[in-house]
């Protein structure tokens, strides 16, 4: 048997092939990663709740099918849950006050195929309130820290990135192997690239939204975490696929992903959009997407300069419809059929003392917006003139890809920041998300890869837009680009570390 | 196009959130700050633009309008705050 450190910093094909070597046990795979949890998880507060029980039971039936010669594509590996993700018995927050009490008696769709494909989940993981925010701040349960240091003041606590913090330090940090998160504005993408892992957003309709608590429906994608881009193909094969539970999932065929990432890229065109610069971007960001650029052009793809002119307009036009939304499905908790609940004089009293008292300020925020938005006399104003904009944006995608592949940009215009920063003003945080929440509104796939370091030994990401379905192209740019980086740098804070 | 004390109390009516004087006033100027940066989509040309709901490549499909679930109230009940047989318990609406 390997150590336990070994373990811990094993990728997911390690640690299948490994399994099926009979190198290891799945349950020394899934004690290796329940200890390593146990020993930095009171830190970094990457898990809301640990599954001990449910997890051994998980990995010792992982071990006795691994022994009948069972091939399925996930047995045994240990995985960490966004706790956005409905799962049967096991209570899900959503990162709020208002479902503290909340324990579903069913399965998301994505959790589920993940467990028919033999995964073990380690526990659920902290995120920004109904995953409303970009730095795991907003969460009733307090904030995440990130397992990155800066070089010259290891003191500082940084962000994680949001809203699915917990998942990307619980990743970064080898406390699982992978993980899920939702993306409805870079909710995947902006932790991954703050943490230095590979992270995606597949197609909207691809992976279901069934079972997962909705933020804002048109906008929300579940999608995985991984250490490795071959890793999050073979998490997302498996999470995706159709779903009549969903009547937005896509009744497509999956293809292979994991075979895409062995795709050659030459001859792909590979689009630079020349609107993915922001103010006070440091020169680090540039020169990282212009070393990636060179590397996908050594790679013998062919780069082309193109232009996705309402770039700029992407989180002005996010900020009208996923509050819109939000304020639409938050409705929901009203203290009568499930969550917190707050005695009133009256029905009434009940809503209004039972939403106060759940929400946090983020939340209430939104939800006033989004109410504000749709009323009457002003849905016209921004509503409707919002879901134009998100036409024009989608446009512009459409334009794009009738001239290349795939487009390649930077996927957050800074490095993780430190807990309390960016904090002043909403707009400063919502800043965050200016390069990824076009794809979003878009629902086109993107993922972050990560391309490098900055001065302070800070992960910084670059992300990959492809064509609606086309993940598998995606894939094999993700893969050059991450063979090409070479990026073998190691957070602080670890399993063994 | 600037929101006003009043008008934040009466979205918070709309929202069912109750909220105290202070929240009000620290709202006003959050909301007008964040509607002011949006007024920025007033420079986009969007004559001519039909509006976009969602970013489904695809058609939304039909199914046979039949019951495909149900039967498990207390499952249904499991999370309810208050309950009274198979039904939600909330406080008396009619006097």
């Amino acid at each position: 048997m390997s150590s336990a450190t070994e373990l811990t910093d094993l990728t997911i094909v390690q640690g299948r092939d490994g399994l099926r070597a009979k190198a290891f046990t799945a349950v020394d795979l899934t004690l290796a990663h329940l200890h390593a949890i146990e020993a930095l998880n009171p830190r970094l507060n990457a898990y809301l709740s640990v599954g001990h029980a449910q997890a051994m039971e998980q990995a010792r039936a992982a071990d006795a099918a691994l022994a009948q010669g069972d091939m399925r594509p996930l047995l045994g590996i240990p995985l960490a849950i966004k706790d956005l993700f409905c799962t049967t018995g096991v209570r899900t927050t959503a990162g709020s006050k208002i479902l503290m009490p909340f324990v579903p008696p069913y399965e998301s769709t994505v959790t589920a195929n993940l467990l028919r494909d033999g995964a073990v989940f380690l526990g659920k993981t902290n995120m920004d309130e109904f995953a409303m925010g970009s730095s795991n701040m907003t969460s009733y349960y307090g904030p995440v820290e990130n397992p990155w240091k800066r070089r010259q003041d290891a003191t500082a606590v940084l962000v994680p990135g949001g809203s699915s913090g917990g998942s990307a330090a619980a990743v970064a940090a080898r406390l699982a192997m992978g993980g899920t998160g939702t993306d409805t504005g870079g909710s995947i993408r902006q932790p991954a690239s703050f943490c230095g892992l590979v992270g995606v957003k597949p197609t909207y309709g691809r992976c279901s939204r069934w079972g997962v608590v909705a933020f804002a429906s048109s906008l929300d994608h579940p999608g995985p975490f991984a250490r490795t881009v071959r890793d999050c193909a073979i998490l997302l094969g498996s999470m995706a696929g159709h779903d009549p539970k969903d009547s937005t999932s896509a009744d497509v065929p999956v293809p292979d992903y994991e075979a895409a990432c062995e795709r050659p890229i030459k001859g792909l065109r590979i689009g630079v959009p020349r609107e993915y610069r922001a103010d006070g971007m440091p020169g680090e960001i540039e020169a990282l997407w212009q070393r990636g650029v060179a590397w996908l052009r050594d790679a013998g793809a062919e780069i082309v300069d193109v232009s996705l002119p309402h770039t700029k307009y992407g989180l002005a036009t996010y900020y009208i419809i996923a509050p819109a939304e939000a304020s639409s499905n938050l409705a929901r908790y009203d203290g009568v059929r499930f969550g917190l609940r707050e005695d009133g004089e009256d029905l009434r009293d009940l809503y209004e003392r039972t939403r106060a008292a759940g929400f946090g300020a983020e939340v209430r925020r939104r939800i006033m917006i989004g109410t504000y938005v749709l009323s009457a006399g002003y849905y016209d104003a921004y509503y409707l003139r919002a879901q134009k904009v998100r036409a024009l944006i989608m446009r512009d995608f459409t334009e794009a890809f009738a001239k290349v592949d795939a487009l390649l940009t930077p996927t957050a215009p800074s490095a993780a920041f430190a807990q309390g920063e960016k904090m002043d003003d909403p707009i400063t945080m919502y800043l965050n998300d200016l390069f990824t929440v076009p794809a979003d509104l878009a629902g086109v796939p993107a993922m972050s890869v990560p391309g490098g370091l900055d001065a302070d030994g800070l992960p910084l990401g670059l992300q990959i837009i492809a064509r609606p379905f086309d993940e598998a192209t995606m894939f094999a740019v993700a893969a050059a680009l991450e063979r090409a980086a070479g990026f073998v740098a190691l957070p602080t804070l670890r399993a063994g570390g | 196009m600037a929101l006003d004390p009043a008008t934040v109390r009466r979205i918070a009516t709309l929202a069912r959130i109750r909220m105290d004087d202070a929240e009000v006033t620290t709202l006003v100027g959050e909301l007008n700050s964040i509607l002011g940066w949006i007024e920025q989509l007033n420079e986009v040309d969007i004559s001519g633009v039909d509006p976009l709901t969602g970013s489904a490549h695809m058609a939304l499909t039909m199914r046979e309008d039949v019951v495909t679930d149900g039967g498990y109230p207390d499952a249904i009940l499991f999370n309810a705050p208050d309950r009274i047989g198979d039904f939600f318990a909330v406080p008396k609406v009619v006097e």
